[in-house]
């Protein structure tokens, strides 16, 4: 049995895998992928040390910083299901179950689907969550953003240098997100803004050919070759059953990044922290770490 | 002998610069195809692949899509 599992590798989980190695703790990192949402970043002006850096340019940093300890780490792993019995947690992976006497959930955040027909057959065939990954296979083609926030915003920008047209499907009666954003993609000449519209159903062929929306009641049909879904993120605590969360899927923590569970403790976008950041998750990492330290210790005694 | 390697990838997207350092870190050679600026290699990588997504990594014949470091490992016996 270990002392402690984290789960997660991204800001929040490597950071507490740093401090829990310092504090020779023995422990087990279970993660799907090692960078989490950090890796699909662009670029970071807000680190502080690193004036500007890219996000995968900081998570091969915080992976060389985590690699120094020679941490137990089993990637590509998802963690489906966490219970305790007694004083043992047990972790349920796709693979296995581990036994610790301390968790701290540090699984972040995951793109919310629209669950709409033709989303998953689509998916990675004209259909994708990630504008700056997949951007530049669209050059010259006609373009959808579906979403009305920041994210969608941002999509939107990047395409608009890359795209002959961008389309904004936005079920609300206007755009939302940061003024200064929203402004430059209402210019945009070659863009297109649809309020008060919902994507029905993705069609198509081998690939995506369009989209079908209902529009102020009127179903209307757009050709397009890419779709990006920008409608926001849900947090990875599913698996975490018993735990008390927010409305918003969010694991309730104190300062001390307890959970409703004795022993469970949580770091990051995964948490009901208000701020979603790479620098407050990697701070949030370290504080679990110190209080599980804290919390096996009791238990030693 | 070693495998030749071709990845298929675009120049913003984070998964696909990981996916080439990692190879690079292990010393393996590789042939860069920027689908996003050819678009001859983004048909090819759709064709060899079913999808659209980046990366796509192919191992002689083995097409390996996103960077999933068990399959790379794998098939180059790293």
């Amino acid at each position: 049995m270990y002392e402690l599992i984290i789960i997660g590798a991204g800001p929040a989980g490597i950071t507490a895998a740093v401090y829990a190695a310092r504090k020779k703790m023995n422990f087990l990192v279970i993660t799907q992928d090692i960078g989490g949402q950090a890796a699909w970043s662009g670029d970071i002006e807000n680190y502080t040390g690193y004036q500007f850096v890219t996000g995968p340019e900081l998570v091969s940093k915080f992976e060389e910083h985590m690699r120094k300890y020679s941490i137990d780490t089993r990637e590509g792993e998802e963690t489906i299901d966490l219970e305790k019995a007694g004083d043992v947690i047990r972790v349920k992976t796709s693979k296995a179950v581990y036994e610790a006497k301390a968790v701290i959930i540090a699984s972040g955040k995951v793109s919310r689907e629209l669950g709409v027909p033709g989303e998953k057959e689509y998916k990675n065939k004209g259909l994708t969550y990630c504008a700056t990954c997949d951007g530049p296979l669209f050059a010259g083609k006609d373009v959808a953003v579906i979403g009305g926030g920041n994210s969608a915003l941002d999509a939107a920008l990047q395409l608009m240098k890359i795209a002959r047209r961008v389309y904004i499907i936005n079920n609300t009666p206007k755009l939302g997100g940061d003024p200064v954003m929203r402004e430059k993609v209402e210019a945009g000449p070659a863009v297109t803004v649809c309020n008060d519209s919902t994507v029905t159903a993705i069609t198509g062929a081998k690939m995506v050919s369009g989209i079908r929306i209902t529009r102020n009641g009127k179903a209307e049909s757009i050709p397009v070759e890419g779709i990006f879904i920008e409608i926001g993120l849900v947090p990875n605590s599913g698996f975490a059953r018993g735990l008390d969360k927010n409305q918003h899927g969010e694991i309730r923590i104190n300062c001390k990044n307890e959970t409703s569970l004795a022993g469970v403790f949580a770091a990051g976008d995964v948490t009901d922290v208000p701020e979603k950041q790479i620098i407050i998750a990697a701070g949030e990492g370290s504080k679990a770490a110190l209080a599980a330290f804290k919390y096996i210790s009791h238990l030693r005694n | 002998m070693a495998k030749k390697v071709n990845v298929y990838s675009t120049s913003t997207c984070p998964f696909c610069i990981r996916a080439k350092q990692y190879l690079k870190d292990n010393n393996i050679e590789f042939v860069n195809f920027d689908v996003g600026a050819d678009h001859a290699k983004a048909e090819e990588m759709m064709k060899k692949s079913g999808q659209m997504g980046v990366p796509v990594i192919d191992i002689e014949g083995e097409i390996i899509v996103g960077f999933d470091k068990e399959k790379i490992r794998e098939s180059l016996g790293i």
